[in-house]
């Protein structure tokens, strides 16, 4: 790799031994990847925080020891400075509130909250979501970044325009101490073209649909960017946010087109630019039952645990979920958790929506969510959920069984305890 | 690669591109399923536990991984990674199709790692046969299980 004079300076310790070790991973894994220079980077998100069990014994070291081992891969222990560019965390492990009703124990809260003290000192924005770009964090189009989480990443790429590949805790780590990353991958041009056209043959409009067409559009094209046409209806930030959380789950989309939506291609010609096309699918109604089939796993329809915001529900979501709660109270077999980013808690107590959730029995929650924290509540048996990308990991997390459908579908089984759900 | 050069030194030989350096052996564990690390790997067991995974429950452990590469969040290199620092990872990885996700939990891994073959690894190699992994050199010797 070719190193430009600052990252030679970087690179021999000139800048210290925390940019030294940055650099030597940036080389091993640029390297690894076969890229030819580094690039840079003024946006990270990236996993900073000690909040699951097996950092225990490196937090007994300090957060030193934690950053150089888990965001370095250096096994020797270094200072670490502030981050030389703007850095967030994403999703955490522990909600700082509600860590008592996810079943937390008190010492791995406080672990979190000592290690968010002291990386939010060194420049770590604590967004604490899976959303930064829900809560402010919104790169301009062909802005570089080091971004992980994948739902997050392919809403960058895909959405916003905006250039990452799907960084890991280790290379966000570098990348906020020396704001370089591999160029590589979506960072050039050529590589955000398109590979597989996707004729949508039938009416995608709500938010489970458009799970249900990336669920089943990411398991084929793996991680090509796909090309969609046809009747994808009234698209916005929330259904294309669960629409790239599904695609990033089945396969490993990280860039995609919608011609005359998304910014990169005002039609079909242009997502494609020239690059060969590797395959032509079609969604029809067999290949949205194949989806739903395969994201249904529970045969037990008595649900005692239903989770909404994967990824994290903005302000509109929360106001639907609290209005069909409003009054009403869950079935006492049943427990509502309602995830969305802290920021917009704040919101949503304002407005009411939180009273709301939580006089029916329901719990706001942010920070975390089940499939991070690796917690349900005590005693789950069948798991109900809106989210595809939670149906597609929860059965291996926690080994429980999920249905999944409808926002609506989920809070009327929160109602009455049963899954009433089914593909209409 | 001819029946000949098979039957002269019982190996077969695979060339490909240095991932990270250094030579490991062992018996082969072979999926034609992507990976996911975070969901779909259990990092204090070393075992594969995505549901409809051909590799459900089975360790990785000390094994060398053919794979045709990594899948899903963006937590697999540091999932790889405590596999490290709880003893239970792959020895070498082996993966035709590269991704920064794939790269980066190679790196991390401290495992010997190769892309970029003159043959598909998913064809050549079968779980049980027994690989010699020289990725400073990138080269990898197959003695297949019926041999052995």
């Amino acid at each position: 790799m070719k190193l430009t004079e600052a990252e030679k300076a970087m690179y021999d310790g000139q800048q210290g031994p925390a940019k030294q070790k940055a650099m030597d991973l940036l080389m091993r894994y640029g390297e690894a990847l076969g890229a030819e220079r580094l690039v840079e980077v003024n946006n990270v998100a990236g996993a900073f925080n000690a909040s699951t069990p097996s950092v225990r014994e490196l937090v007994k070291k300090g957060f030193d020891a934690v950053f150089s081992e888990l965001n370095l891969d250096s096994q020797e222990v270094v200072k670490i400075p502030h981050m030389a560019v703007n850095t967030c965390q994403l999703i955490t492990g522990i909600d700082n509130d509600n860590w008592r009703i996810q079943g937390i124990p008190e010492d791995l809260a406080e672990q979190q909250k000592n290690a968010e003290k002291h990386f939010g000192a060194l420049g770590i924005n604590m967004f604490a979501t899976c959303t930064p770009y829900q809560v402010g964090n919104v790169p301009v189009k062909g802005e570089h970044c080091a971004w992980m989480e994948s739902s997050a990443v392919i809403y960058c790429n895909g959405v916003l325009g905006a250039r990452t590949n799907t960084e890991g805790k280790e290379s966000t780590g570098a990348a906020a101490l020396t704001g370089r990353i591999p160029y590589w991958g979506y960072h050039i041009p050529e590589n955000r073209r398109g590979t597989h056209l996707v004729e949508v043959d039938i009416d995608v409009n709500d938010i489970m649909d458009y799970g249900l067409l990336g669920y089943w559009m990411g398991e084929i094209v793996q991680e090509d960017v796909p090309v969609l046409t046809g009747k994808i209806r009234n698209p916005s930030l929330i259904k294309l946010k669960h629409f790239g959380a599904a695609a990033a789950s089945s396969g490993g989309v990280e860039m995609y087109h919608i011609p005359g939506i998304t910014p990169e291609a005002r039609d079909v010609e242009e997502a494609f630019s020239g690059r060969k096309m590797v395959e032509k699918l079609r969604y029809g109604p067999a290949e949205r039952k194949l989806a739903y089939d395969r994201l249904n796993c529970a045969d037990n329809r008595d649900v005692d645990f239903v989770m909404l915001g994967c990824p994290h529900n903005a302000i509109e979501q929360v106001a639907r979920i609290a209005l069909q709660l409003e009054g009403k109270k869950l079935s006492s077999k049943t427990q509502m958790w309602v995830h969305t980013p802290r920021a917009l808690r704040e919101v949503a107590e304002r407005n009411g929506y939180v009273k709301m959730i939580n006089d029916a029995g329901g719990v706001v929650m942010s920070d975390t969510c089940p499939a991070i924290s690796r917690y349900a509540p005590k005693g789950t048996k069948v798991i109900a959920t809106d989210s595809a990308k939670q149906a597609h990991y929860l059965p291996a997390i926690l080994n429980l069984p999920v249905w999944f459908g409808t926002v609506e579908e989920c809070v009327e089984a929160g109602l009455t305890g049963n899954w009433n759900g089914g593909l209409k | 690669m001819t029946n000949t050069d098979v039957r002269a030194n019982n190996k077969i030989v695979l060339r490909g591109r240095k991932v990270v350096g250094g030579v490991a052996e062992g018996e082969a564990l072979v999926t034609n399923d992507t990976i996911s690390g975070w969901g779909g790997i259990n990092e204090r067991e070393g075992t594969v536990i995505e549901r409809r995974h051909e590799l459900r429950g089975v360790s990785f452990k000390d094994k060398i991984l053919v794979f045709p590469g990594a899948k899903g969040s963006s937590g697999y290199s540091a999932y790889f990674h405590m596999t490290r620092l709880n003893g239970v990872n792959p020895k070498a990885m082996l993966f035709p199709k590269m991704t920064t996700k794939a790269a980066l939990g190679a790196v991390v891994t401290h495992a010997p790692s190769m892309t970029d073959f003159d043959q598909d690894p998913l064809k050549v190699i079968e779980t049980g046969d027994w690989v010699r992994v020289d990725a400073d050199n990138g080269i990898v010797e197959i003695t297949k299980k019926a041999a052995r």
